[in-house]
């Protein structure tokens, strides 16, 4: 097994912090190394600048860290069986980003707001999504599953790039709002083509907004390799924009944790954009409806099978003495109940009814629409079946 | 009551609102320290701050989602598109952020932007200039779209756009930008015609002629020579086009029994074509004559010299006029 050498880019001369350990120096400026601070055998390894970020982490946190990586990579597999069980008509795994979610995701505090891609379901749980409202996209109840000022979380955006210019309009108005959450998007290497993308990291670089785009690096855009979208490192990207960047191993929780709040740091005392870019693998296809070998050398995935994030932070904590059977045990009892109650919500979802279809599509009374509900209900009735042609709320 | 220009009568609705209003921010490419390429939001910038009045980098996709991050924030913003052809790069984030959000969080998520949108020729400029694209965004589930006519509802329409919880593709003829009439800039949106409904401007029992945005003035222009030979025109200011009020279009086509509709934008899959089939799906029986359109031409927008044999005219709509009365006129003796 070749093992990943921690390695920190010092190279950088701007966007230097203010304070001591906001050293995030050497994260800006070209040829970034990979920011490490847990090596794929579980070795925790030092390093100057990020062990300050996760210096307050107990062995507590690290079994819960570890644990939700755990039960994240269960709600996966769960959904993914509710898929091939004809329950789901899709699902977009995050197999092997375990990491780079739950480390980015628990630095986050409730009131920032984050502007996800369809695979942060991770991200979403550590938001406190509801078990059920995770899959209810996918089993065609919904075209979003949430309400996200209930977790501080827009729905998951399908037009690859798109939620990056969202994230960085919220972030505008954090900032006119004088207040010093921040806003953060998730995005993969795909959508850094986009011009979407690239138009935020331009908007964000002229107003200084703090937002923080989280570039998960999972190597492929459905059968498209992450070389064919650049010719250098995706962090070097930012670099263009004036934005600092950082590259980081997104299979180790704790460095991405750190390199997550060093951006948010910088975000909340008005220092402006960061981006990041996870370097981690989709170890799964696309969604359930890829096949993955018929573009991708098997060799591959089992190299990136050796860096496995959970793997790698079992590993950490059984070198601490952590990895008792006791943890074992709570870990798979919780990512067991969670699946049951994720599969019970999903299977136990009430139907729309058929003229929910109208719902929402306005919030004040629309004449044209207000007429095709009127007619298509009189349709549905000359059925006889009034009940079904009627909704609760009506069309609004 | 004050005499002011079209654009000033925009500017001074835009005032209203920055007043009113807190939330209400203003983004778009050269509207802060220059005060637009028309001026319409001169002075505003100086008055409200950088941070209500935004110079944006030139990317108008990222100008239309970034007001989608700040709607999401609890702000209404009033986006300015520089010229119609330039709203291209933006239609996806209109089409599928804009329009579809309050749809797919199943209404947790408002989006009360503003498009405003100079649109339509007539003023001798080069290509990406002078477009009227308001079918796409007509056609699209969603989204309000109107237009104004004159000074007054400039001011008012405006207002109530921007205080709409829905999206509103505001469309401002750029031709009539320098037209000046008494605008009121008292006058209570909330009161006002909602803006949503269509305007009777002459009685007439002969003809029901529908225009909206630049051509109103045309419409007005030819319903007067029409009556000098006699033909009684009810014209009408549709205002709305997303949704068209059709029950005020109904009840004049119902009295007249014939129906022309023009528009600057090409003919196909236009909104002349909408209001044909719907006016008669409704007045089938009433109607003495089918629907005649007067519209551009099915052509990417012309160069200049050649843009006023684009552009309906006072004799075109006068002819389709002809046509519709079954007097003689250019197409006399053409099958179909």
């Amino acid at each position: 097994m070749r093992r990943l050498r921690a390695i920190v880019s010092t190279d950088g001369t701007g966007q230097g912090g203010t304070k001591a350990h906001n050293s995030a120096q050497g994260t800006h400026g070209p040829a970034h190394g990979l920011v490490q601070l847990i090596t794929p055998s579980g070795e925790r390894v030092s390093h100057p600048e990020f062990d300050f970020w996760v210096r307050d982490i107990t062995d507590e946190q690290l079994c819960s860290l570890f644990e939700d990586m755990s039960v994240i990579r269960r709600i996966d597999v769960e959904a993914t069986a509710l898929q091939r069980q004809g329950e789901l008509a899709l699902w977009p795994p995050l197999l092997g980003q375990e990491a780079a979610q739950i480390g980015s995701g628990r630095s986050l505090r409730p009131d920032d707001f984050v502007f996800s891609s369809y695979r942060e379901n991770g991200v979403a749980y550590c938001r406190g999504v509801d078990l059920t409202d995770l899959v209810r996209v996918w089993r065609g109840n919904a075209s979003a599953g949430w309400d996200p000022y209930a977790v501080n979380m827009a729905t998951p955006q399908i037009i690859i790039g798109a939620q990056t210019l969202h994230a960085t309009g919220y972030a505008m108005g954090i900032q006119n709002d004088g207040a010093d959450s921040v806003a953060v998007t998730y995005f993969g290497d795909g959508a850094t083509s986009e011009g979407d993308v690239n138009e935020a990291m331009v908007f964000a670089a002229s107003f200084q907004v703090p937002v923080v785009f989280f570039c998960t690096n999972n190597h492929w855009a459905i059968s498209e390799p992450v070389r064919l979208q650049s010719h250098i490192q995706l962090a070097d990207r930012a670099t263009g924009f004036g934005i600092p960047s950082m590259r980081v191993d997104g299979n180790d929780v704790l460095a991405v944790m750190a390199a997550t709040r060093v951006a948010l740091d910088r975000a909340r005392r008005g220092g402006g954009p960061t981006f990041i870019e996870a370097v981690s693998y989709r170890m799964g296809p696309h969604t359930t409806a890829d096949d993955p070998t018929r573009y991708r050398d098997p060799n591959e995935l089992e190299d990136w099978a050796a860096k496995d994030p959970i793997s790698r932070a079992a590993a950490l904590l059984d070198r601490k003495g952590l990895l008792t059977d006791e943890l074992q045990q709570q870990v798979k009892d919780k990512a067991d109940a969670v699946a049951r109650e994720m599969r019970n919500g999903c299977t136990t979802m009430p139907d729309p009814r058929p003229l929910d279809v109208f719902k929402h599509v306005y919030s004040t009374p629309n004449s044209w629409l207000d007429r095709q509900q009127e007619h298509y209900a009189r349709y549905l009735a000359s059925f006889g079946d009034p009940a079904g042609a009627t909704s609760e709320e009506g069309a609004r | 009551m004050t005499q002011m220009t079209f654009a000033r009568a925009i500017n001074a609705g835009l005032r209203k609102s920055l007043e009113n209003d807190p939330k209400v921010v203003l983004l778009g490419e050269d509207i802060g320290t220059l005060g637009g390429v028309f001026r319409v939001t001169d002075g505003l910038q100086k008055d409200f701050g950088k941070h209500r009045v935004v110079d944006t980098p030139l990317a108008e996709s990222a100008i239309v989602g970034t007001a989608v991050g700040l709607a999401y924030r609890g702000y209404r913003p009033v986006v300015e598109i520089q010229f119609d052809g330039f709203i291209y790069p933006a239609f996806d984030q209109i089409v599928s952020q804009v329009a579809k959000l309050h749809y797919r969080t199943r209404g947790a998520v408002k989006m009360p932007i503003t498009i405003r949108v100079p649109f339509g020729g007539g003023i001798g400029s080069p290509e990406h200039h002078s477009e009227s694209p308001e079918a796409y965004f007509t056609h699209t589930s969603g989204l309000r779209v109107v237009t104004v006519s004159n000074p007054q509802d400039a001011c008012t329409v405006i207002q109530q756009a921007i205080s709409c919880d829905d999206p509103v593709i505001y469309f401002e003829p750029k031709r009539r930008y320098h037209d000046k009439a008494d605008v009121d800039d008292a006058v209570d949106f909330r009161s006002a015609a909602p803006m949503d409904q269509a305007r009777v401007l002459t009685e007439g029992t002969d003809v029901t002629l529908v225009a909206y945005g630049p051509l109103v003035k045309t419409a007005l222009d030819a319903a007067a020579a029409a009556a000098d030979e006699g033909i009684s025109i009810q014209v009408i200011d549709l205002r709305s086009l997303a949704p068209v009020d059709y029950d005020t279009v109904v009840g004049s086509v119902r009295r007249t029994g014939r129906l022309v509709i023009t528009h600057e934008a090409g003919q196909s899959g236009g909104l002349g074509a909408e209001v044909a089939a719907s006016i008669t799906e409704r007045c089938f029986y009433h109607l003495e004559a089918a629907p005649v359109r007067v519209t551009g031409f099915d052509i990417p927008y012309p160069y200049s010299k050649l843009e006023m044999h684009h552009l309906p005219g006072l004799d075109r709509i006068l002819d389709g006029v002809d046509r519709a009365l079954g007097r003689p006129n250019s197409l006399s003796g053409l099958e179909g």
